[in-house]
């Protein structure tokens, strides 16, 4: 049922495309300050009561099987100053083989000190529920390797997996430059499965750090340039950063003024176990008031 | 679960479920944003937080303060990221404070710098750190360009005028703000 040979107008994009365009009309836009990290998560959290919908895309090259198109929408909500939470629908295309859903997240993001300290700490906490074939690769943890990516569409989507993932994020700004670490474990929720372990560190930097005084789409503090390198560091069983992948990932954000933004990261794999290329870019929008609006539908003022 | 029809109901059904969750988010973060933003007691609480701000932080001047352009910079970010709370004219809304009530405005930069900064969290004012600090002074210099205007009393006309007649020019000709 969901997988559509060589159809590119699958749920997941047709649902963020209906989003879009409602919540555009619905609601009025904000603007953002995003950083340019699509792995690695900074200790910001969406404004309360804003609804930001990011639509995100990796082609990632496959030595032995065809290449893919990843892809997902998401759904970041601002429920307080303190807690950010995030649904994401995920899919992909593997060329010469099918597209298809691949599964949902559920992302909870919890501010854990009030102010701003040396190093800002957020829990996050995420619920996965995804098949085999889910190749967006959000985040690399344990032994994951190209190799595992390289069945067929048919046989990796008869693996359904519930997954618990929990990270640590640490974040400092200085000076402009925002520097974030963020530890990783992972847990397969059925027993036999071991507690897998990954990273992902970035820093990033706007590329002018006073505002012009004039509107402007190309000004340079709408430009945000970054890097990240996140992998996989084993399990339980094996812990370390050998028998997995790793990766290496330019990346740059455009903030408009208008509540768009765009990304865009080409990431390089490390040794022989990564995806030599995969190629990301992202288009989100935010959206203030959309609290508001859900409470006045369930009666609110 | 092999079967894609039970796999693709069950999916429908948990995303159905996490819709509803986001919904009552939704209600919970409104909720809090009127509960701590929705009355002049409300407000006083926010201003509370001002006498908050460590010592050394109230000294810090304004780095920018002669910076021709930074009132103007500053109205830019502030519609940009203050208004949709704070009110275009900032004089505050349903979800924050008015910026230009006497306590913000006796306020030294340096404490409006402090609170831009590290955000009053439990208030539901968001943490700024990631504009970067020249950005911050630039927000912190257009608020204090504002001046002092007193709440409206019932029938009443405004209080006190806007001191800033004299950078509305430079906002015209920079595009920020709009002719009456």
């Amino acid at each position: 049922m969901w997988a559509m040979k060589k159809n590119n107008n699958t749920p997941v994009r047709r649902l963020a495309l209906y989003a879009l365009v409602l919540a555009a009309w619905l609601i009025r836009p904000a603007a953002a300050q995003e950083s340019p990290y699509i792995v690695t998560y900074d200790h910001y959290l969406e404004e309360p009561g804003n609804l930001e919908i990011e639509y995100f895309s990796t082609f990632g090259t496959q030595r032995g099987a065809s290449d893919f198109h990843a892809f997902w929408v998401e759904f970041e909500y601002g429920a307080t100053a303190w807690w950010t939470t995030t649904g994401y629908l995920d899919g992909q295309t593997t060329l010469n083989d099918s597209t298809l859903f691949t599964g949902f997240r559920w992302e909870n993001r919890i501010r854990l000190l009030q102010r701003e300290h040396f190093i800002n700490p957020v829990v996050y906490i995420e619920y996965e529920q995804k098949n085999g074939a889910d190749k967006i690769l959000k985040e690399v943890e344990g032994h994951d390797a190209e190799s595992d990516y390289a069945e067929r569409n048919a046989s990796l989507r008869n693996e359904l997996d519930h997954e618990l993932e929990l990270k640590l994020l640490l974040s400092k700004t200085f000076k402009g430059w925002n520097f974030a670490v963020n530890p990783l474990a992972g847990k397969n929720l059925s027993p036999s499965h071991p507690w897998e372990f990954g990273y992902a560190v970035g820093a990033s930097r706007p590329l002018a750090l006073k505002a012009s005084a004039n509107w402007c789409n190309l000004c340079l503090e709408n430009f945000i340039a970054g890097v990240e390198m996140y992998g996989g560091l084993g399990d339980a069983h094996s812990f370390g950063l050998h028998d997995t992948s790793h990766y290496l990932a330019p990346a740059v954000a455009w903030n408009l003024p208008s509540g768009w933004t765009l990304r865009l990261s080409p990431g390089f794999g490390l040794n022989d176990n990564s995806h030599r290329l995969l190629l990301r870019w992202g288009l989100s929008h935010e959206f203030s008031g959309f609290g508001e609006m859900v409470s006045r539908l369930f009666g609110g003022h | 679960m092999k079967n894609p029809v039970l796999q693709f109901h069950s999916s429908l059904l948990m995303i159905w479920t996490m819709v509803a969750l986001l919904a009552v988010c939704a209600r919970v973060g409104f909720a809090k944003s009127e509960d701590t933003a929705g009355s002049d007691h409300h407000h006083h609480r926010h201003y509370a937080e001002l006498a908050k701000v460590p010592e050394k932080a109230r000294a810090r001047s304004n780095p920018i303060a002669e910076d021709p352009d930074a009132t103007v910079a500053g109205r830019k970010l502030f519609e940009q990221h203050c208004a949709e709370c704070h009110g275009s004219t900032a004089e505050g809304g349903r979800r924050a404070p008015s910026l230009r009530a006497e306590e913000v405005q006796r306020a030294t930069p340096g404490t409006l710098f402090w609170i831009l900064t590290n955000g009053v969290v439990r208030r539901g004012m968001p943490v700024w750190s990631k504009l970067p600090e020249p950005q911050r002074w630039q927000i912190v210099t257009y608020v204090k360009s504002l001046g002092i205007r007193e709440k409206k009393k019932a029938n009443d006309e405004e209080v006190k005028p806007v001191k800033d007649e004299h950078i509305q020019p430079r906002m015209r000709a920079a595009g920020s703000v709009q002719k009456p």
